[in-house]
């Protein structure tokens, strides 16, 4: 009984986001900023769920998440920009033979096959990804802890070197970046390749494999003791985790429409780890709702405070640009005070959770006035 | 005939200048319960963990049913020194991972739990069927193994029935009280499915009414799970009452071995646990 009734609920909210989806993509023009907001946040959330596959349920402590999300977003881009308008992009130091070739053989291929191009795209920038991941796992993955961050680190901060460095510019468009990158048909498509690939992963997770990757997080030793191959499955998760890194990258070119080697910046990737450190480490529902909630805050509930504030005739002070992010800065310190394990610690989200939290939450207001029993 | 499953030969293990285990040789037959005792920092652990790849051995070999799984041919300076004592008995290097010998149906457990300490019971066990699981990461992913893993919860609630612990099976393993976190330990290593089960210290921590449980408990599971049983312990009447054959080591090196009576009146391993009376004094 108690399982159909969530199941009812859940089907509630599925519906409810598909028409919050349709009533923004048909007001577009009216409600911008909770559609930019939305589309960033979602993306985001991809990033974090593979960044927390990774370390939250691997164990692993990876920083190269804006390394293999640069690797998707060229990858994409390269796919996606429109065939006539590439000399325009590469105007500054002309286009590769090979990509010429390249687009001129996608021009050439089946309608049917162009109109799923997005798809292939970011499958593509995934596999590269992967390809990549596997490799230097190779050496890395033979590292603890600290070590293993550092190494992941540099190899980001490699990645993007070679991005903009001038050998790779008919390739890459060096600093240039790249632009003209084909955007996404609407607010519903990001959100359909989100849900596939965060559904991969929760269901990765909650296979056999999934336990194996826990046994790895909770103890190295033992869980070589049952049996569990640990590089194999530390790469496993690490090439994974870099796949849909990837992707989640190649959906950020296609939003942002124009991509270059300074949005992949380490910074980037602090912020999905922030993002990932306030959902609750080990936790995907968790990751979901910080990436958005972390965005909406960042881009837009906090916009007032960047202009000034008049009471009256008087001007309040500090309400300038740039103070939105102080106070971002001190409601992330105080969550980090208060929830040490981040919004949900290592649960996942559940009706029954919700429930309880309210139940719990209602009966504290009302013993608020009378005494506590118990 | 009493078939051998595990033979140590010549197991020396050396640490920079310590010598951990000096030539050690044993053997344990099938279906016995054999005990591994000795004072603090004897090298019982330590033969443990050459026993499950943990630890590569400076010379010597390990044989599980006649099958070489550990062996090491010294190199550099050891050559000198066990070269001549081999006779060149082993010429190649075998070192297999403990994931390896897991699963060649060598299960053990440890000395200080370890445990998957934030999964629930049920999941510590669930995690040991993994490495019997046929199928890929894919299929797996895409619930395709739907009746492998059927099967597989099946077993491990099964295996958690028949130790007792179904009714903590969806408790935190660390929540659990210390007794319950060793049978655990057990469960856990039962569901590798071994022949040979390696215990470290199984009754470390426990009060004597739980030690004495603990005795039938393992011949419980012994002839329950076909099992073949190598145990280090300290609590001499558990090793005592339940030892086919005991091994007695100290300072890294052999010093006794038999049945329980045969040693219980060794002298010498008396005077390892008790210490040699000094002549020189008064």
């Amino acid at each position: 009984m108690k399982t159909s009734k969530n199941l009812i609920y859940s089907l509630i909210l599925a519906v409810v986001t598909l028409a919050l989806l349709f009533f923004l993509e048909v007001n577009k023009a009216k409600y911008g900023m909770a559609y930019t907001v939305l589309t960033k946040g979602i993306i985001l959330a991809v990033v974090a769920v593979s960044m927390n596959l990774v370390t939250g349920f691997t164990g692993l402590f990876s920083l190269g998440q804006a390394g293999f999300m640069a690797i998707g977003a060229y990858v994409t881009a390269i796919f996606l920009i429109p065939t006539n308008s590439i000399e325009e992009v590469y105007y500054m130091s002309g286009v590769s033979p090979a990509i010429l070739t390249f687009k001129t053989w996608l021009e050439s291929t089946p309608l049917w096959f162009q109109s799923l191009l997005p798809y292939i795209a970011l499958t593509a920038g995934g596999l590269v990804a992967a390809l990549f991941a596997a490799l230097i796992g190779i050496p890395v993955l033979r590292l603890k802890s600290d070590y293993l961050a550092i190494a992941t680190l540099g190899f980001s901060e490699i990645m993007r070197a070679i991005i903009s460095s001038p050998q790779m510019d008919t390739i890459t468009n060096g600093s240039y970046g790249l632009k003209k990158i084909q955007g996404f048909s609407s607010l519903i498509q990001v959100f359909l390749i989100a849900a596939v690939c965060i559904t991969f992963m929760i269901l990765l997770i909650r296979s056999t494999y999934g336990r194996a990757f826990k046994a790895i997080r909770e103890d190295e030793i033992a869980a070589e003791a049952m049996g569990i191959n640990l590089f194999k499955h530390k790469s496993l998760s690490f090439i994974i985790g870099s796949f849909f890194a990837a992707v989640s990258g190649g959906m950020l070119a296609m939003f942002m429409r124009s991509i270059d080697a300074k949005t992949f910046t380490v910074s980037l990737t602090y912020d999905i780890l922030l993002i990932v450190v306030v959902g609750g480490i080990g936790s995907i529902t968790g990751s979901i709702l910080s990436s958005l909630l972390v965005t909406a805050s960042k881009e837009w509930w906090l916009r007032f405070f960047d202009s000034p504030l008049y009471i009256g005739s008087f001007q309040v002070p500090l309400f300038k640009t740039g103070f939105r992010m102080v106070i971002f800065s001190v409601v992330l310190l105080l969550i980090v005070l208060f929830y040490q394990r981040g919004l949900m610690g290592r649960n996942e989200f559940s009706w029954d959770g919700l429930a309880k939290a309210f139940n719990k939450l209602k009966s504290k207001s009302s013993n608020k006035g009378g005494s506590k029993i118990a | 005939m009493l078939r051998n499953i595990l033979r140590l030969e010549d197991i020396t293990m050396q640490f920079g200048g310590v010598v951990a285990i000096d030539n050690l040789s044993l053997e344990v037959n099938e279906n016995e319960i054999v005990s591994l005792i000795g004072p603090n920092g004897a090298g019982k652990t330590t033969a443990f963990n050459v026993i499950t790849g943990v630890y590569a051995p400076t010379n010597g070999a390990v044989y599980f049913k006649d099958k070489l799984i550990v062996s090491n041919f010294p190199k550099g300076p050891m050559k000198k020194i066990y070269a001549g004592q081999n006779n060149g008995k082993y010429t190649t290097t075998i070192k297999k991972t403990p994931d390896q010998i897991t699963k060649l149906n060598v299960a053990r457990t440890f000395q200080n739990i370890r445990l998957f300490k934030e999964l629930t019971a049920f999941e510590n066990v669930l995690i040991a069927k993994h490495m019997r699981s046929k199928a890929n990461w894919l299929s797996a992913t895409l619930c395709l193994n739907y009746k492998e893993e059927r099967k597989m919860r099946e077993e491990a609630l099964e295996l958690l029935d028949i130790l007792g612990l179904i009714d903590v099976k969806d408790e935190i393993a660390s929540s659990l009280p210390y007794g319950q976190q060793r049978h655990l330990e057990i469960a856990r290593a039962l569901a590798t499915e071994p022949e040979l089960l390696l215990l470290d210290e199984p009754a470390a921590g426990m009060n004597p009414q739980e030690t004495l449980e603990l005795t039938s408990f393992i011949h419980d599971i012994r002839s329950k799970f076909n099992l073949t049983v190598l145990m280090i312990e300290h609590h001499m009447d558990l090793v005592m009452e339940i030892s086919d054959r005991i091994y007695v080591l100290d300072f890294g090196k052999l010093i006794a071995s038999g049945v329980p009576e045969e040693i219980q009146n060794n002298q010498t391993v008396i005077d390892a646990y008790l210490g040699v009376p000094d002549d020189d004094e008064e």
